[in-house]
């Protein structure tokens, strides 16, 4: 499938020159154009901020809903009809911080979503203040004495949760992106794809050099061995890329749920039984 | 004694009372008696003091009374719990080691039955509160074999020893019930009603879930919390009876953002909370607002601020319905009085809101969800369930410009458009914009939709004469303490006006306070919410009042000698 199949005309784009979020929005339409999505039928859920912009670039379906809260409806969406490829992308800040307890829970439910984080390490849109994902000392107009805080791990979270598929990039490396990111679509089951983005206004620590210079593909790792993907993910010295952990044997959200079991007509299409409803009515006449 | 008798049974939480006011209502209903039955509990799993209040009457009984004709304690402690509800009249059956020291005997018709002694020779005492249902259906001279075919259902899951021992306790009660009438202790003479057979036995909770399923509610996302939880449990209980979706999120904010999600891909969701939960969804509610998605939210309220009395009843968050969410957009709040009416509404609401695309409210409170009484079955042949959306074509724009400001709905994969929906100011396809004169446009396209909610709206409901000079105003579950208060006034210059819908104000509103020469409004709050709505759309002043927010509703007979008082 051609990726201008995604491609939006006369738009504004609202990103800086430079912005990470530009590669990383290339490689989602190839990706999905390779996987031969149809626009009608996949589902772009966001929250706010910069990176929550880039549905509006993107020719599909979307719901760019409130700041941290895109997992919830992406999750929905996907449990009311699963025929739709939906994928629930956002910055660092809203789905770590402000999105934080939907990320945990969203992870248990095992909704059959993907997940994508463009992790800059920085809040962009309110113009520099610290995001869970900040190292430590990085100084902002809010952290003036540098971060102290803890950073966020969202992998080792998500590993520790037993995620069924988690994942991390770069998005300066275009080739490597888009096969984690199809890989996480076509994963049955959430998927967690954390990517590496510069912010190149308000994060002039983490740059495309300094992500270039802190990160690898480690050679021979096994996605299905768990303590070895925790290991991986609590490194910090030097930053693994790639598939960290996959657990292919988790039944999804929509599975426990059975609403698609039986019948796989459309919610939409379904009508109440209402004989069924009179007859339950009529046990409340208590008759024995 | 009268012909319309109110028992209650108290203990501590653990004892067994809830089970008693199951069987009790159930068991009456069986033998076709008019039930009533509702009950005021502490927030704790064990102990304190707890209490439920049964009506029986040869008529239809629908609200709580004040007065306790047989009051049943089942700890030290109770009969001091309702202290205030006992008379000289009051007849109290119990152990006599359930009534302290202090208790002055002589003052009340107290009988000392067995209870305890009876439920320990059975085996554990335990047994005692099916004792006390025997005993119950033995004053009222129902037949054994009834009461043991329903304890017997009641107890089936449990083992053969638990269900036989159950079922000796009942007859054990029922004799000593008996034996009290055959020693002319106790005399009742209340009839069984015809009527009641066909009728059903529903709670407040149940009519509301009911109500949902018959408006193809397929979606439920909550976040447990009293009193509103037991809609999400009946509605889990049926989801794969009715292909329901019944999610416990992991808060508030979830829930209502995964009901929004859930309606955007074709799904008819609700959410059911009260006040604090409520306050977290706040934000989605804007949301569904800016989206103008549907949304139905059941709000059963319960006294705050903040945790407030978690188990009592208040109606104070009419306010918080009506204002809550950030910016302007359009919304309903139906508040249905009696049971017929949540079943109702709730079906409306979603139609409503589907139509619209707004929130629609269903605002309860913890005595109305909690309350049962038989009521006439519920009537299916004016049921629709009306679906409004529509298959997109290629050009499809989620927020076209409309002359009634309402935009066709397409859902994701009906269809060949696209559905794109943004919680920013958008354009008509539904992407971001900062076009200020489009902002303009799509504010007044939201607000249309009001207008055409005013030309829709339920009407109050009028009982009593035309001609009336004093006109009672209330609103949701009030409405049949008012009903039986007023009636209990026996006097021909009073009618009381029930609202169902409270917002938008119907617009018969200023015609039925214009007509009356007093006006009294009686609300279950500190500050009389209501009134202050009615003020606001119609400029009419409700000077007289009668408020109550101790976080217990009216007592029928309390509320008579309020408007007694009021109207000499």
């Amino acid at each position: 499938m051609d990726t201008q199949i995604f491609d939006t005309a006369n738009i504004d784009i609202a990103w800086c020159p430079g912005c990470g979020n530009f590669p990383i929005l290339k490689i989602l339409k190839q990706a999905v154009a390779e996987l031969g999505i149809e626009p009608i039928n996949l589902v772009l859920v966001s929250g706010i901020g910069q990176a929550a912009k880039i549905p509006h670039y993107f020719k599909t379906n979307v719901f760019n809903g409130l700041h941290g809260r895109a997992l919830p409806p992406a999750t929905a969406i996907k449990a009311t009809n699963p025929a739709l490829t939906v994928i629930a992308e956002s910055g660092d800040g809203d789905m770590y911080g402000e999105g934080g307890n939907h990320f945990l829970h969203t992870i248990r439910r095992n909704p059959d979503i993907t997940n994508i984080v463009h992790n800059n390490m920085v809040y962009g849109l309110t113009k520099g203040q610290a995001s869970p994902t900040s190292q430590k000392g990085f100084k902002t107009p809010v952290q003036v004495n540098g971060v102290f805080l803890e950073p966020f791990n969202p992998l080792a979270v998500a590993i520790a949760l037993d995620a069924s598929f988690v994942a991390r990039c770069f998005a300066g490396d275009a080739e490597q992106t888009k096969e984690i990111i199809k890989n996480a679509i076509k994963h049955k089951g959430y998927a967690l794809v954390d990517i590496f983005q510069p912010c190149v206004s308000f994060n002039k620590l983490n740059t495309y050099q300094w992500f270039k210079e802190h990160t690898y593909y480690p050679e021979d790792h096994d996605p299905l061995d768990r303590q070895r993907a925790f290991e991986k993910a609590i490194q910090t010295d030097e930053l693994p890329l790639g598939i960290f952990y996959i657990n292919p044997e988790k039944p999804t959200f929509e599975e426990n749920i059975g609403t698609y079991q039986e019948k796989q007509t459309p919610l939409y299409r379904r009508e109440p039984d209402l004989q069924k409803l009179c007859n339950l009515v009529d046990k409340f006449k208590i008759l024995i | 004694m009268r012909n319309d008798l109110s028992i209650v049974l108290c203990g501590q939480a653990g004892q067994g009372i809830q089970t008693v006011e199951y069987l009790l209502t159930r068991i009456f209903k069986l033998a076709g008696y008019n039930v009533f039955a509702t009950k005021e509990y502490m927030s704790r799993i064990r102990g304190g003091t707890n209490s439920t209040e049964t009506r029986i009457s040869s008529g239809p009984v629908c609200a709580s009374v004040s007065r306790i004709d047989i009051l049943i304690p089942f700890n030290q402690g109770a009969v001091q719990h309702v202290e205030k509800r006992i008379s000289p009249k009051t007849i109290i059956l119990a152990d006599k080691d359930t009534i302290t020291d202090d208790f002055d005997q002589t003052r009340h018709k107290f009988i000392d039955v067995p209870f305890t002694k009876t439920a320990s020779e059975i085996g554990n005492k335990i047994y005692s509160n099916v004792v006390a249902v025997g005993t119950i259906a033995g004053l009222f001279g129902l037949e054994l074999q009834t009461v043991s075919k329903y304890v017997k259902k009641y107890f089936s899951a449990k083992s053969d020893d638990v269900v036989q021992k159950n079922l000796d306790a009942a007859k054990e009660g029922f004799n000593l019930g008996a034996g009290l009438v055959n020693s002319s202790k106790i005399k009742i003479d209340i009839r069984n009603d015809a009527d009641v057979k066909n009728q059903i036995l529903l709670s407040g909770t149940e009519a509301v879930a009911l109500g949902a399923i018959a408006g193809g509610c397929n979606f439920i996302s909550s976040y447990p919390m009293s009193p509103s939880t037991g809609v999400l449990a009946f509605l889990a209980r049926q989801a794969k009876d009715f292909g329901i979706i019944a999610e416990q999120a992991e808060d508030e904010i979830a829930a209502m953002n995964m009901a929004i999600g859930a309606w955007y891909a074709g799904a008819r969701a609700m959410v059911t909370t009260s006040g604090g939960g409520f306050a977290l969804m706040t934000e989605g509610l804007s949301l569904a607002g800016m989206l103008e998605s549907p949304i139905v939210i059941h709000l059963a309220q319960r006294p705050g601020p903040a945790t407030g009395l978690p188990t009592r009843t208040e109606q104070a968050d009419l306010e918080l319905a009506l204002y809550a969410g950030h910016g302007e957009f359009p919304r309903i709040v139906l508040t249905p009085g009696n049971i017929e009416d949540a079943f109702y509404l709730t079906q409306k609401a979603f139609n409503l809101a589907d139509k619209y695309q707004i929130p629609v409210f269903i605002l309860t409170d913890q005595y109305f969800v909690d309350s049962y009484y038989n009521t006439a079955c519920l009537d299916f042949s004016d049921i629709n369930i009306e679906k409004h959306i529509i298959k997109t074509d290629i050009d499809y724009k989620r927020y076209k410009l409309t002359a009634n400001g309402i935009s066709p709905r397409g859902i994701p994969g009906f269809g060949e458009g696209l559905v794109v929906v943004d919680s920013d100011e958008h354009d008509e396809a539904g992407h971001i914009t900062e076009d200020l004169d489009l902002r303009t446009e799509m504010v007044d396209k939201r607000l249309k939709k009001l207008e055409l909610l005013k030309d829709e709206t339920i009407p109050p409901e009028l009982e009593g004469p035309d001609d009336y000079k004093n006109l009672v105003l209330c609103w949701g579950s009030t409405y049949n303490i008012v009903r039986e208060a007023v009636k209990n006034l026996g006097r021909d210059d009073i009618a009381f006006l029930h609202f169902r819908q409270v917002y938008p104000l119907p617009n018969e509103t200023s015609i039925y306070l214009q007509k009356a020469q007093r006006t009294i409004i009686v609300e279950n709050n500190a500050t009389s919410q209501f009134a202050k709505l009615i003020k606001l759309h119609t400029g009419i002043d409700i000077k007289e009042k009668i408020l109550k927010y101790n976080g217990l509703s009216f007592y029928v007979e309390e509320l008579t000698e309020r408007l007694n008082d009021l109207l000499i």
